[in-house]
């Protein structure tokens, strides 16, 4: 690697930042137990590659190199901050026998130890005490490798709240002492699941904004993937990691249909399945195969990844097993109940038995206040009085469903198909 | 972004020589770590070019050529895809893979949104727009 351009070396640094920076911050969380400090000794060690590689070349072993660095900056930052006196001094002489001790496993990266590195740092970002939007920042940040400027423009907020955010977090995460380990027991299932959740929250985030016309942001979809994929081969034993894993795979197999050529939203019945990306959707098909095999009855996101399976598997909208997909959807409103699953429910009774069937579910909704600003219940709605003649009526609720959306694209397809509806409801003048 | 990284074929890989067991293990362990770093998207050997054939066009004519080839190091002898988020990480992935001879070329797989719409055929985006047409059709008459 000597005789790079300084530029070649720093995007060369910045590839091995993002492969080893997890595994660094998580060695050193292990040693240092407080993720914080752990994060600024990585970022010290990423500060000397910086001055160091453009002159010395690449090292053959980077991640070693990083994480043989950030321990001696660890043993003198730990000296130097002398007014924390003897209770440092003694966690120094800790943290270089733990040093000893753990050397020779980071030459070997695959080593269970630092997956279980990995895993504490996994649960101690999503741990609890931290709210939605921390665990989120905090996740990208430890385990993406992402930059609070990445972080930010995902987000669509702005650089110094993100910052914020994560500085506050590392400060509660050291203020309630949070223990930097993986729960046992019974504890294991719930923090399991505000992990997974943690992940999908920011799938959904890129998979359709929230807000502006900016229909999806790839880059956040990707980066909730790799996480699941790391999380179905760290916790290999739980098949909710696999579902959701499955889930991610599928949804993401759609990404380049979902989009037509100016922009505007294509629904699933109507995309073009052979833009569907088929090296996903057999990612997919085999997590939820892995969920299934572990055994038991489905948890939730292996349910919604059953339900995706069942679109993925028609060659042809016509072939969409809509019995199975009502089935599926009675099971997750069973195991997780909400007005949105429910709604989709009725979607699938709908395509299933006759849109008159899904009405009677869709009328059952219409008070639930937890649906009033929610923009699909009215958009369900009118498409299915549409498809029962009712068309004055399907045309109120498209013009409701396009005041509620936030998305512009979204707004003007509901906007036309209320206009078709007033078209269609007029009586044809002549001829 | 996603980047194939290609095994170029080498004397033994045509010759069908099986690898030593320490050279199986030390690939089994780097796709080990591909797959636990989440950045596996697929990967595959392929037999050596004499169970392969090519076809071959010239205008309307088809001519279909047996292997094995000869020209070795053209040839592919396994691939892996990765989901990566630049060239460099695809260039580390790479330096990490644990030959000890040969060459892994390394190219970029196209994403649909990089095609400039005016190479997307005439007849695809005529369909897209009718598709569009579709929708609005259904909704005013379902």
């Amino acid at each position: 690697m000597v005789g790079m351009a300084a530029s070649d070396t720093h995007r060369a640094i910045d590839a091995v930042w993002r492969i080893e920076s997890a595994r660094l911050i998580a060695g050193l969380a292990r040693i240092v137990r407080d993720v914080g400090l752990a994060e600024d000794l990585a970022q010290d060690a990423l500060v000397a590659a910086l001055e160091q590689w453009p002159e010395s070349g690449v090292p053959r072993n980077p991640g070693a190199w990083l994480m043989s660095t950030a321990k001696h900056r660890a043993i003198d930052l730990l000296r130097r901050r002398e007014r924390l006196g003897r209770k440092l001094e003694e966690l120094g002489h800790e943290f270089e026998a733990a040093e000893e001790g753990a050397a020779p496993d980071f030459e070997a990266a695959l080593d269970d130890e630092i997956g279980d590195d990995l895993l504490r740092l996994v649960f101690t970002a999503c741990h609890p005490v931290l709210s939605t939007d921390a665990r989120v920042a905090l996740t990208l940040r430890l385990l993406g490798g992402l930059t609070t400027q990445e972080i930010a423009y995902a987000f669509l907020v702005p650089e110094a709240t993100v910052a914020q955010r994560i500085v506050r977090a590392k400060r509660t995460l050291a203020e309630a002492r949070v223990p930097f380990e993986v729960p046992r027991g019974a504890e294991l299932a719930a923090r399991l699941s505000s992990v997974l959740e943690v992940i999908y929250l920011v799938f959904n985030e890129g998979y359709s904004a929230t807000a502006g016309d900016e229909w999806m942001r790839p880059a956040l979809c990707e980066e909730a993937l790799r996480l699941g994929r790391i999380m179905a081969e760290l916790v290999p034993n739980e098949p909710e990691v696999h579902g959701l894993a499955g889930l991610m795979e599928i949804q993401a197999s759609r990404m380049r249909a979902r989009v037509g050529p100016s922009g505007e939203p294509i629904l699933l019945l109507d995309q073009d399945r052979a833009r569907w990306d088929h090296v996903l959707i057999r990612r997919g098909l085999a997590a939820l195969e892995r969920a299934k095999r572990l055994g038991g009855a489905l948890g939730p996101y292996a349910l919604q990844a059953a339900i995706a399976a069942c679109h993925a598997r028609a060659r042809t909208p016509e072939e969409t097993d809509w019995v199975r997909i009502a089935a599926l959807y009675d099971a997750l409103a069973q195991l997780a109940p909400s007005p949105v699953v429910e709604l989709n429910r009725a979607v699938a009774l709908a395509m299933a038995f006759g849109p008159a069937t899904g009405l009677e579910l869709v009328d059952t909704l219409t008070a639930e206040p937890s649906l009033k600003g929610y923009y699909l219940l009215p958009s369900v709605r009118g498409d299915l009085l549409a498809k029962l003649g009712r068309l004055d009526e399907a045309r109120q609720e498209f013009e409701r469903a396009a005041s509620l959306t936030r998305n512009g694209r979204e707004r003007t397809l509901l906007l036309v198909r209320a206009a078709a509806c007033e078209r269609g409801a007029r009586p044809p003048l002549t001829g | 972004m996603r980047f194939m990284m290609l095994v170029k074929a080498s004397p033994d890989s045509e010759a069908g020589v099986l690898p030593s067991r320490e050279a199986v293990a030390a690939m089994g362990k780097y796709n080990e770590e591909l797959i636990k770093a989440g950045v596996m998207l697929a990967g595959e050997g392929l037999h050596d070019s004499s169970k392969g054939a090519r076809v071959s066009f010239s205008g309307q004519r088809r001519t279909v050529t047996d292997g094995p080839f000869t020209e070795t190091k053209e040839l592919i002898a396994g691939y892996w895809l990765i989901q990566v988020k630049s060239k460099e990480e695809a260039i580390e992935w790479a330096s990490r893979v644990p030959f000890e001879d040969g060459e892994i070329e390394i190219r970029q797989v196209f994403e649909d949104s990089e095609f400039p719409p005016e190479i997307l055929p005439p007849e695809e985006a005529e369909r897209e727009r009718a598709m569009l047409e579709e929708v609005q059709r259904k909704a005013a008459k379902p």
